[in-house]
């Protein structure tokens, strides 16, 4: 499966599922990361350790770890 | 609401009072528009145990007196910051009469996501859609009639920054007072629904008692909410509820193809948001494809420019920081130094004169002294804030100092310790989460700070001669800053294990900073300072006088006095003033203390002298300087400067003694000012035992390897 984390820049993707640990399922879900939701990958950090994502109009940063639960898929 | 009917000729004063509580997510302009509904009177206070800013504004309109309670902002009720806690148990406990949600009106649909959550707490709640200027300018329509229909909700248009629906907010909440409790109304999909029903009818049917409606209870158990769960648990009715609430759970997870009830809520609440998103906004004109936040950061957040750029911004603050916040300090410095020299002649008793002077005025004084440093220090974290800066900071640096166990933003705190640790203390409230925060805090000491670099200066131009003495100083800053991080390292290993608290943080839009929100923050932090850490530090300086003054050996006193008086010329005088002053050191609390404690530093080659001028330390570094000023005594006007005071310690510490005292100068506590900010930041006195014990052992273990090691090479 495709995740989070192997988005290039500028790619758009949508969320088919969360498989992070329950706190960070909340943490995500609770800024719009969630099933069916739409997401852009706006830059890398240095060596890919954080990525910034646009949910909706918000702009989120991820570390590496949390961007590798997010299951997604091309749209 | 039951408890308010209080007859109103009995009790005017009680039934005019509204108290609302504000809450939002962060960033939506709570603070702005706490700020535009009034100046008049600005409470500051903490939330009951824990560190969070707690600011009430009192004001008074028509005929009603407000008491607006600003909660910290919070995204949902996931009680996963200090922050999110704090708002979540005080909507539950407390008493209050009104909730105003604020919510940023050009990002409605994710602001909706805790106003639904809000909208089952069984309370009055009027809706305020902050930003409708900017929203206006993004060509944002929102039809706020249709949205407080749709909802069943009150919805008011407000700007606080155009200070633009104000009034109408505050009359609406008069009026949402006045009238009876409504419903709000909150739909879900066709499953959940038939759910909800099933237990409605239950409870019907149980003629169960409740302040909360039937509707509201059933949607809580559902999303198995703790405190429904808790009040229901000991009824009788629980027994047959329960095989119904897990039926229930299971068909709705069922319906959502997950496990977890609260995902499958979060996407009821979602689709229910976007519902109203798509009902009530109009987007009349198309943006560009990309924003002008989005240009800003691929310039500093650019992979390559965007750390060499934060870097400028940070030398910029610490410049300001500790060359502008030294110019007042010197005025403050001399004010209090002027209040000692005209209050003492007015004080007979000498121990009253010695504990007003030294003990209160110091103290205080070395309170107040702070103050520039701390002001200018929280204007550039109100200015990093407020712009949106800050996110990016720790975006930037995440990956490095993640590896150390540490968060991107811990960085602004570690770099302000190299000034002083008290700012640096309270800086580490910008790290959201307790355990990244606790961390930090731990190692901000490694960070050399500006008073103890005379002790440095004095022995390395004591040791090293002045050609060497700079890349002297220069090793000990960049190997106590190392230090620092494998220290993090390793508590991140031990103390703090346990897995990494997740990183998903918000990047903000950016914003202009407006002058009146920083000036209102700094004011309340700064009030906060003095208020708080102010009784503190005052206390403790006041100890450490008693310690160092007391208890007074009359017999040496008397003897030295004819002694002094019969001296012939003045460095005689002095000499004799010198050796009484060192004489009543060595038999205070405090000398006693450092004579007690001589065998356990015998390993690291200390003598009672250095022993008890690392304890004076533990008061402020800048007392070590002056404490062995006076125990090796020579001239009695010491400063790190002086060449005999060097020469002396040159010719009375040995090399390797020496070595190892500024081993534990670098890592022991930073001084007691410091150390009760801590604690107040930690959040409990418990963590400045642990700190006392970490930094401690650290120093212990390490001067002791140090003593040994420059013991073998030299
Ligand atoms: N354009 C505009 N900006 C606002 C408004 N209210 C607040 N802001 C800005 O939004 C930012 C965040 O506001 P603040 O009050 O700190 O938000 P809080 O975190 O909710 O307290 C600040 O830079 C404010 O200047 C508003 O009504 N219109």
């Amino acid at each position: 499966m495709k995740k989070l984390l192997d988005c290039h820049k500028g790619e758009k993707v949508k969320v088919v599922k969360l498989n992070a640990s329950y706190d960070l399922k909340q943490r995500l879900i609770s800024f719009g990361v969630m099933k069916e939701a739409v997401i852009e990958v706006l830059e890398h950090a240095p060596k890919k350790k954080t990525i910034e994502i646009k949910v909706g109009k918000m702009r989120l940063a991820l570390r590496d770890i949390e961007a590798a639960t997010v299951e997604v898929e091309e749209i | 609401m039951s408890e308010k009917k209080i007859d109103p000729q009995a009790c005017p004063i009680i039934a005019k009072h509204i108290k609302v509580a504000l809450v939002g997510q962060p960033n939506v302009g709570k603070s702005m528009l706490i700020n535009s509904i009034s100046n008049a009177h600005l409470h500051v206070g903490n939330f009951s145990g824990v560190t969070v800013d707690k600011t009430e504004v009192l004001f008074d309109y028509k005929d009603y007196h407000f008491t607006v309670v600003d909660l910290p902002g919070t995204y949902a009720f996931t009680d996963y910051t200090i922050e999110e806690r704090v708002t979540h148990e005080y909507l539950c406990a407390e008493d209050y009469d009104i909730i105003i949600n604020v919510v940023d009106s050009t990002n409605l649909e994710k602001n909706l996501q805790l106003t639904s959550e809000l909208l089952t707490m069984n309370k009055k709640m009027v809706i305020a859609l902050n930003m409708s200027d900017e929203a206006e300018k993004e060509g944002i329509e929102i039809d706020e009639k249709y949205m407080s229909e749709l909802l069943g909700v009150a919805c008011v248009k407000v700007s606080a920054a155009a200070k633009t629906g104000i009034e109408t907010l505050i009359n609406t909440v008069i009026e949402v007072y006045l009238a009876p409790k409504k419903d709000a109304k909150l739909i879900f999909s066709e499953a959940v629904e038939e759910e909800i029903a099933t237990i409605i009818s239950y409870l019907q049917k149980h003629k169960y008692e409740a302040r909360n409606s039937y509707r509201n209870i059933a949607i809580n158990l559902l999303k198995e909410n703790k405190k429904t769960y808790a009040k229901l648990h000991d009824d009788p009715i629980w027994t047959e509820l329960q095989p119904i609430l897990i039926e229930a759970s299971h068909h709705i997870e069922l319906h959502h193809n997950t496990d977890d009830i609260k995902e499958a809520f979060a996407e009821e609440y979602s689709a229910f948001n976007r519902g109203i998103v798509t009902e009530v906004v109009k987007q009349t004109q198309q943006l560009e494809s990309k924003s002008l936040t989005e240009k800003i950061d691929s310039i500093l957040i650019h992979p390559l420019f965007g750390i060499p750029i934060f870097l400028f911004f940070m030398w910029g603050l610490f410049q300001l920081t500790f060359t502008l916040g030294n110019i007042p300090m010197e005025w403050i410095d001399g004010f209090f130094g002027w209040l000692g020299e005209t209050v003492s002649p007015t004080i007979s008793n000498d121990d009253v004169r010695s504990l007003v002077v030294d003990g209160i005025i110091g103290g205080v004084g070395a309170v107040v002294l702070f103050t520039p440093n701390i002001i200018i220090l929280f204007i550039g974290i109100a200015l990093l804030e407020t712009t949106g800066y800050m996110s990016r900071v720790a975006f930037l640096l995440d990956g490095f100092f993640h590896k150390f166990g540490l968060h991107g933003q811990s960085f602004i705190p570690l770099v302000t310790g190299f000034g002083c640790s008290i700012p640096a203390y309270m800086s580490a409230r910008i790290l959201k989460n307790d355990r990244d925060r606790l961390l930090t805090l731990f190692i901000i000491g490694f960070m050399s700070c500006g008073a103890r670099l005379p002790v440095y200066v004095l022995f390395a131009g004591a040791f090293f001669g002045a050609d060497m003495a700079g890349n002297i100083l220069f090793i000990i800053y960049v190997s106590g800053a190392m230090l620092g991080l494998l220290a993090a390292k390793v508590l991140k290993m031990t103390a703090f294990k346990g897995v990494d608290e997740p990183f998903v943080m918000e990047m903000p839009k950016y914003r202009l900073p407006s002058l009146k929100l920083i000036w209102h923050t700094v004011l309340t932090q700064t009030i906060m300072y003095l208020k708080k850490a102010g009784t503190f530090i005052a206390g403790a300086a006041i100890l450490v006088w008693f310690l160092s003054n007391y208890p007074h050996n009359l017999d040496l006193e008397k003897a030295y006095n004819v002694k002094i008086e019969k001296a012939v010329d003045v460095t005689q005088k002095a000499k004799l003033e010198n050796k009484l002053a060192q004489e009543e050191l060595e038999q205070s609390y405090l000398g006693r203390i450092g004579k007690f404690t001589e065998p356990l530093f015998e390993p690291l080659g200390f003598d009672w002298k250095m022993n008890v001028a690392l304890q004076a330390g533990l008061a402020a570094k800048e007392v070590v300087v002056s404490t062995l000023g006076v125990l090796y005594s020579m001239g009695s006007d010491v400063d790190e400067t002086s060449k005999s005071l060097a020469d002396n310690i040159r010719e009375n510490i040995p090399f390797a003694s020496a070595v190892a005292f500024i081993v534990v100068i670098m890592i022991y506590l930073p001084c007691l000012a410091a150390t009760t900010v801590f604690a107040k930041e930690a959040g409990s006195w418990k963590y400045a035992v642990y700190l006392f014990i970490f930094t401690s052992v650290v120093a212990y273990s390490l001067a002791f390897i140090a003593y040994r090691v420059t013991l073998m090479l030299t």
